[in-house]
Order: structure tokens, then C-alpha cells, then sequence
């Protein structure tokens, strides 16, 4: 793997069975189907599309808490290289502390009695990663200053909490372990704007300062614009388009990225209405559609949509998109 | 000048709770005309919500208005006094007869044991001298109008069949088929993707210039104001801080919330634009701030941080109708 790739999926299938109605083949729902993206040391990559096109199940399937179906997931920093399809006992436990998930809400996904350092600690003593209580407080006190959390915060319980404040206890949680990846899925979606900010602002200057790679999941391409360098387009279990931010805006290639881009509804009162709609809601990954999948959603389909699957091109250096026609149609 | 179409005056609305009174309004006037679309804008917690349930009387039981707020319904030239309607009978003439509400979640507008298509029948029946097969034929038309493929089988069916853009298309559909003068959309796309949030707003745009009525449209996010509203109010923490055109308030802000909100949007023309956060926190309702309510989150109050620490701040209104509650603001007339 080329050295600055800290993590990469090849051709990725995540495939979840479904129980069957008895006789016949088992409905298969293919969340991510073929997946080729590679994660540089150090970037904040962001992954972006619409509900159920499969962003967190990728994530997910990059923290080995998803079946990689088919090809391969390989972590690679300075210390080891792992292939997450094969990865089990020491060296899995291992990549659990190398690679933190941050969830979108503390309080829905932990104990309500448990204290804001307690939640902070928790990794630290699950994975035996500090051998007194002194080193842990010492520890928790120290991510917690990094992400502007007092003493007097980390005795109060998460309920407590403003949405803005409990988002920085989930960011402080996935730091303490010391991670070289983080998977932040929805991070700001639950926040006010007044508030969003600040918590990309914080997860920005974690990622200068410390260097760890982000995968930002975001349904939210402003949001994804501000704060990533490289970013990714998934429509139903497919990367679509991948390029660094200012060509993904600068040179959009793929259909499906200059929907969602005019979808966004434009600040200016006097722009209104000059969006490129996009008709009907995303297909179902059980039957995804033959040929390429956004064909039954596209302005631009035509027959060989619907027969041939697009390849996943290099436009530019760095640009890759899947699309027949890019090039016509840019 | 018309009259309005609704106007509230001086509502302030509070709550009983166990740990005592907790103002939810303070104090807020605005009016709709005929035909008007007002965008109220405000983080959450702010009393968006509260506000509109109640110009439907849908508040809790534990609500309590004050005696001077006052809500004026105008429909068929006749007045309507709302907060004082006391008698179920009287309130129908307001819920869902001249004004109608659609929700973020649409599953709360669907009773989940009955079909789509009975429950807009009930509601025609109600509310019209219709008969059923007239009803059903106008429910059938309405969720035609609104977009559903196959209405006729649709109409058989139950919410929990939808997708989440349909219901959200359904919802509108039973809204709008009694023909309400004022729909109140509180968060109506804010649970939707951006690519069905644009399908909706299109929709509701055309169905506005289609009935004219007046939409009280309820959201946190200022592009999908810009984007529908003639006139925006922005609510901060229960009080109404700006009012004016939607060109007034988002191109020449007058408000410092009203400024913060908008510097802390991510601005896809300005990629590489800091992003400036409104710092600290709201405020609890329990704890409302003395003087200006915006005091403790306010960058731009320095030279004179202890009047506003002190002193509310008055209405004032400019010669262009532009309102803001600020001790910043020129001085105009009062509202
Ligand atoms: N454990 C699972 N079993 C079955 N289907 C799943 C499972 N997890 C996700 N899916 C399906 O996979 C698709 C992608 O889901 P998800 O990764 O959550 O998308 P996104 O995060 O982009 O909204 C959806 O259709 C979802 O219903
Ligand atoms: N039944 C109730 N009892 C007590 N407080 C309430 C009740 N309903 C709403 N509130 C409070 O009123 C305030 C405004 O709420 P709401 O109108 O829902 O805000 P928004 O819609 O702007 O997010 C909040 O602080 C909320 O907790
Ligand atoms: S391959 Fe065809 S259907 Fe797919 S995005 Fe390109 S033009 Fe549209
Ligand atoms: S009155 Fe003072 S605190 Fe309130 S918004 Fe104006 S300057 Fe800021
Ligand atoms: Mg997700
Ligand atoms: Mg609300």
C-alpha cells in the first residue's frame, strides 16, 4: 500500500442477509457493493449522500463492526498493518484502541448514571490502557482541557448536558484511547448552526494538532465543504464521485454530486427556485437497479445506464467518478 | 391596508412545571396577511412550536396565557377572538377548518390503525357539507396534486406503507384538502434529505400561489427560509428579536443574533470562510437572563455590556416595516 494511505477498502461488499419467506434465494440488502476509497495519513476525508445510501455501514465496516462480504479493509500506520477482514483476537483488540467511533449522542448510547469522567474513562479501563486511577484522571483531565470540558464538568452527569457539551464529552471519549482514526458518523446533525460550528471547529483543530485521520460522515455537503479536504459521494452502496474538496466543487462531474449540490437551498432570496430537482427517492439496496444505480433518478440516463455498469475513472489526478458520460457532460 | 389574516398580539405563554413557572413567550406580536408566507427562525428550545399550537389553542394543560395576550383570527369577515374560544365546537373552526398543521414527524398526523385515505375522508366530512363519495374524490385529487404515484390504491393504505417523503406528501395532502386560510409548517423538511427537502419546498410553493392561503413556516434553517418566506421573525429564547422582508433580514441583518446565526452557516460560495460560532449556550427557560435576553451570548454588546445586562431592550421600527428589539438599533419609533 502506498505510504501515506492510512486505511483503504478494495472492491468492499458489506451484505446483510435478510431471513427468508421460506423457499428460494434469502433477500440480500447490499448496503455497500464494490467500494474503492483510500483514507491519506492525516486528512479529514468526508463521506456525503442521502439517508440509506449506505455512509454508515462503510464507517462502520472500517471499524470492523460491519461484515466485510467481499475485498478487503487494510489499516496501515508507523506501528502495523492490519486486514480487517481476517483481524481477531489480540491484534483486533488492538485495532479497537488505534481506531474510536464518535457517536452522535452520548447520552442516548450510554448509562445515564454514569459521570462525564466516567464516560471519558470507560476505554481506558475496558482496554487496560492505564494501570492506576491517578493516570487515568490524569488522562481523562487532559483530553477533557483539549476539549473545553472543566473539573467541574466531568462530576456532572450527561443529562446536564447542552447538545454542543455532550458532543464534546463523545469527542473527548474517542480521543483518550490515543487513536490514529476516527469515524465521526452525523457528528453535528442533532446541533444548532450556532453551535455546529464550534464542535467543527474543535474537530478541526484536534485533527491539525494531532494529526489523526477522519472519516467525517455528514448528509450535509455545506457542512462536509467547510471542514474536509478530500471528500467522497455515495448513492446506494456506491462511491460515485471522490476528489479533493475545492475539484469536487470546482470541476463536479457526477450527476448525483450536482443534484444534491443544487438541492441545497441557496441563502440568497433573490435565487430561488433555479434548482436542478431531482425526481423520486433513493431505490431500495435490496434490488438496486441493473446498469448503474442512479439510472431510474438521472436527467441524463440513457439505455446504456441501464445496461452497463459505470467504471470508476480517474478524471484528473485524484478526481475518480463513475459515470458513462462524465466527460460529455461536464 | 387589508386587514391581517392572523394577528397576535403581546402573547406571552407560560408553563407549570414542578420546578416552577417557566416562560416559554414573552411578550411576542406579529401579524400574517392574506396570501403571506412568515418564516419564524430560531434554535430549538426558543418557543417556535409553542408559538404556533398557539394560534390552534394546542397547547398542553399546563399552559397559561397572560391576560393581554391576544390572538385575532380574521376569516369571511368575521373576527375571531381565539384564546377566548372556549366551547369545543367554536375551537373547530380554527383546528383544521381555517387553520391546518403539518409536522416534522408526519407520523403524528396519522392515526396508525386507519388508512390514509379514511382519515382525509373523516376530516372533509367534518369540516364541508361533502358527501363521503364527494370526499373521497376530492382526498383521491388531493394526493394526485401533491405528487403520490397511484392515488387511487395509495388512499387504501397506512402511513407506516409510506416512504418518509410520501408521508411527508400525504401529510400535506390531508392539511391542505379542507382548504385552510393559514397552514402552519413547523419543521416540515428538516427530517428529509436535501434532494426531497427541495421536492417538498417546490410543492408547498406552488400549492401557497394554487389556494392562497398564508403559511406560518416554522424552521432552524435560514436557506430554507430565504427560500420560501416573504417576511421572517426570528425568535430567541421566547422573545421575537427581528422582524422583516426575508431580503431585509438576511441581507442586511439587524439583530446581533440574527448576524451571529448567519456567520455561523457554512457558505458553499465561501469555502474558505472562517466558521464563527454564536459562543456559549442557551440559556435555560428556567433561567432567563435579566436585560436583554441575548446578553450572555452577545459579541457585540461591549460598550455598553451593562445597560444591556440591565435594561430590555424596546421594539423599534424603521420606515421599511424593518423591527428589531436591540439597545444597538438607531432609534426609530417604537413598535
Ligand atoms: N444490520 C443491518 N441489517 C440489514 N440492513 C441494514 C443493516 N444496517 C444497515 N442496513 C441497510 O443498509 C442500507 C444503508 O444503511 P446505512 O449505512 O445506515 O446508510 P446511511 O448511513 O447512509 O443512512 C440501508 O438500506 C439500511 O436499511
Ligand atoms: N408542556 C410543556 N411544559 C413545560 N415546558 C414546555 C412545554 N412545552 C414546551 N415547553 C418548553 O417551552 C420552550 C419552547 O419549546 P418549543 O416551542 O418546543 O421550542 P422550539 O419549537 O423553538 O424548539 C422549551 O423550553 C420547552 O421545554
Ligand atoms: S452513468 Fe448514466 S445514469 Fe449513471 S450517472 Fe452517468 S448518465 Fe446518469
Ligand atoms: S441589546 Fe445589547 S446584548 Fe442585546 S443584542 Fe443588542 S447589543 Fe447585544
Ligand atoms: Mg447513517
Ligand atoms: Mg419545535
Amino acid at each position: 500500500m502506498s505510504k501515506d494511505v492510512l486505511i483503504a477498502a478494495r472492491d468492499l461488499s458489506v451484505h446483510f442477509p435478510l431471513r427468508g419467506l421460506g423457499f428460494g434465494e434469502r433477500p440480500v440488502v447490499r448496503a455497500c457493493e464494490g467500494i474503492n476509497i483510500e483514507i491519506e495519513k492525516g486528512s479529514f476525508f468526508g463521506l456525503v449522500g442521502e439517508s440509506g445510501s449506505g455512509k454508515t455501514t462503510l464507517g462502520r465496516a472500517m471499524l470492523k463492526a460491519a461484515p466485510i462480504s467481499h475485498g478487503e479493509v487494510v489499516f496501515s500506520d508507523d506501528e502495523v498493518t492490519y486486514d480487517l477482514g481476517s483481524l481477531q483476537g489480540p491484534e483486533l483488540k488492538d485495532y479497537r484502541k488505534r481506531a474510536q467511533l464518535i457517536f452522535q449522542d452520548p447520552y442516548a448510547a450510554l448509562s445515564p448514571r454514569m459521570t462525564v469522567r466516567d464516560i471519558i474513562a470507560e476505554p481506558l479501563e475496558v482496554m487496560g490502557l492505564t494501570s492506576s486511577r491517578e493516570e487515568t484522571d490524569a488522562k481523562v483531565r487532559e483530553i477533557a482541557a483539549k476539549c473545553r470540558l472543566n473539573l467541574e464538568h466531568l462530576r456532572r452527569f450527561p443529562h446536564a448536558f447542552s447538545g454542543g457539551q455532550r458532543q464534546r464529552i463523545s469527542i473527548a471519549r474517542a480521543l483518550v484511547s490515543d487513536p490514529k482514526f476516527i469515524v465521526a458518523d452525523e457528528s453535528v446533525a442533532a446541533l444548532d448552526v450556532s453551535i455546529q460550528a464550534d464542535v467543527l471547529n474543535l474537530l478541526n483543530s484536534i485533527q491539525r494538532e494531532s494529526g489523526i485521520t477522519f472519516l467525517f460522515i455528514s448528509h450535509d455537503l455545506s457542512v462536509i465543504a467547510h471542514t474536509c479536504d478530500f471528500v467522497a459521494v455515495m448513492y446506494l452502496g456506491q462511491i460515485v464521485e471522490a476528489a479533493p474538496t475545492d475539484k469536487l466543487f470546482s470541476e463536479t462531474s457526477h450527476p448525483y454530486t450536482k443534484a444534491l449540490l443544487s438541492a441545497i437551498p441557496s441563502l440568497d432570496p433573490d435565487v430561488r427556485g433555479h434548482a436542478q430537482r431531482l425526481e423520486g427517492e433513493i431505490p431500495s439496496p435490496i434490488n438496486p437497479p441493473p446498469g448503474c444505480r442512479f439510472n431510474t433518478r438521472c436527467p441524463h440516463a440513457q439505455e446504456r445506464c441501464r445496461q452497463e455498469v459505470p467504471e470508476w475513472r480517474e478524471m484528473s489526478s485524484g478526481h475518480h467518478v463513475a459515470c458513462h458520460f462524465s466527460e460529455e457532460l461536464a | 391596508m387589508t386587514s391581517p389574516l392572523i394577528s397576535v398580539k403581546d402573547l406571552t405563554l407560560r408553563f407549570k412545571t414542578d420546578e416552577g413557572l417557566v416562560t416559554a413567550v414573552n411578550n411576542v406580536s406579529f401579524d400574517i396577511a392574506p396570501g403571506e408566507v412568515l418564516g419564524l427562525v430560531g434554535e430549538s428550545g426558543s418557543g417556535k412550536s409553542v408559538t404556533a399550537k398557539s394560534l390552534m389553542m394546542l397547547n398542553a394543560e399546563n399552559s397559561v396565557y397572560d391576560d393581554n395576550s391576544k390572538i385575532t383570527l380574521n376569516v369571511d369577515d368575521r373576527e375571531f377572538d381565539v384564546l377566548s374560544l372556549k366551547r369545543a365546537q367554536d375551537q373547530m373552526i380554527i383546528r383544521g377548518g381555517a387553520i391546518s398543521m403539518i409536522f416534522q414527524e408526519p407520523m403524528a398526523s396519522f392515526a396508525p390503525a386507519i388508512t390514509i385515505g379514511d382519515q382525509m375522508v373523516e376530516q372533509l366530512l367534518i369540516h364541508s357539507d361533502m358527501t363521503a363519495a364527494q370526499a373521497k374524490e376530492v382526498s383521491i385529487e388531493m394526493l394526485t396534486r401533491v405528487g403520490i404515484p397511484e392515488p387511487a390504491q395509495r388512499f387504501g393504505q397506512y402511513a407506516f406503507e409510506f416512504s418518509g417523503g410520501m408521508r411527508q406528501r400525504a401529510m400535506i395532502a390531508m392539511a391542505l384538502s379542507t382548504k385552510p386560510r393559514l397552514l402552519i409548517a413547523d419543521e416540515p423538511t428538516t427530517a428529509l434529505d436535501v434532494t426531497i427537502q427541495a421536492q417538498v419546498i417546490e410543492l408547498m410553493k406552488d400549492l401557497v400561489e394554487e389556494f392562497h392561503m398564508s403559511i406560518l413556516f416554522i424552521t432552524h434553517d435560514l436557506g430554507v427560509i430565504a427560500q420560501t418566506a416573504d417576511r421572517v421573525a426570528v425568535m430567541y429564547l421566547g422573545n421575537l428579536v427581528e422582524t422583516g422582508t426575508v431580503r431585509q433580514v438576511i441581507n442586511s441583518p439587524a439583530h446581533p443574533y440574527t448576524r451571529g446565526l448567519l456567520n455561523s452557516l457554512p457558505k458553499l460560495d465561501d469555502l474558505e470562510a472562517p466558521l464563527t460560532p454564536v459562543p456559549g449556550d442557551i440559556p435555560s427557560p428556567l433561567d432567563r437572563p435579566s436585560g436583554c435576553v441575548f446578553h450572555t451570548r452577545c459579541v457585540e454588546s461591549d460598550a455598553i455590556a451593562e445597560r444591556c445586562r440591565n435594561e430590555i431592550p424596546l421594539t423599534t421600527i424603521d420606515s421599511a416595516n424593518h423591527q428589531v428589539a436591540c439597545h444597538l438599533a438607531k432609534q426609530g419609533d417604537q413598535a
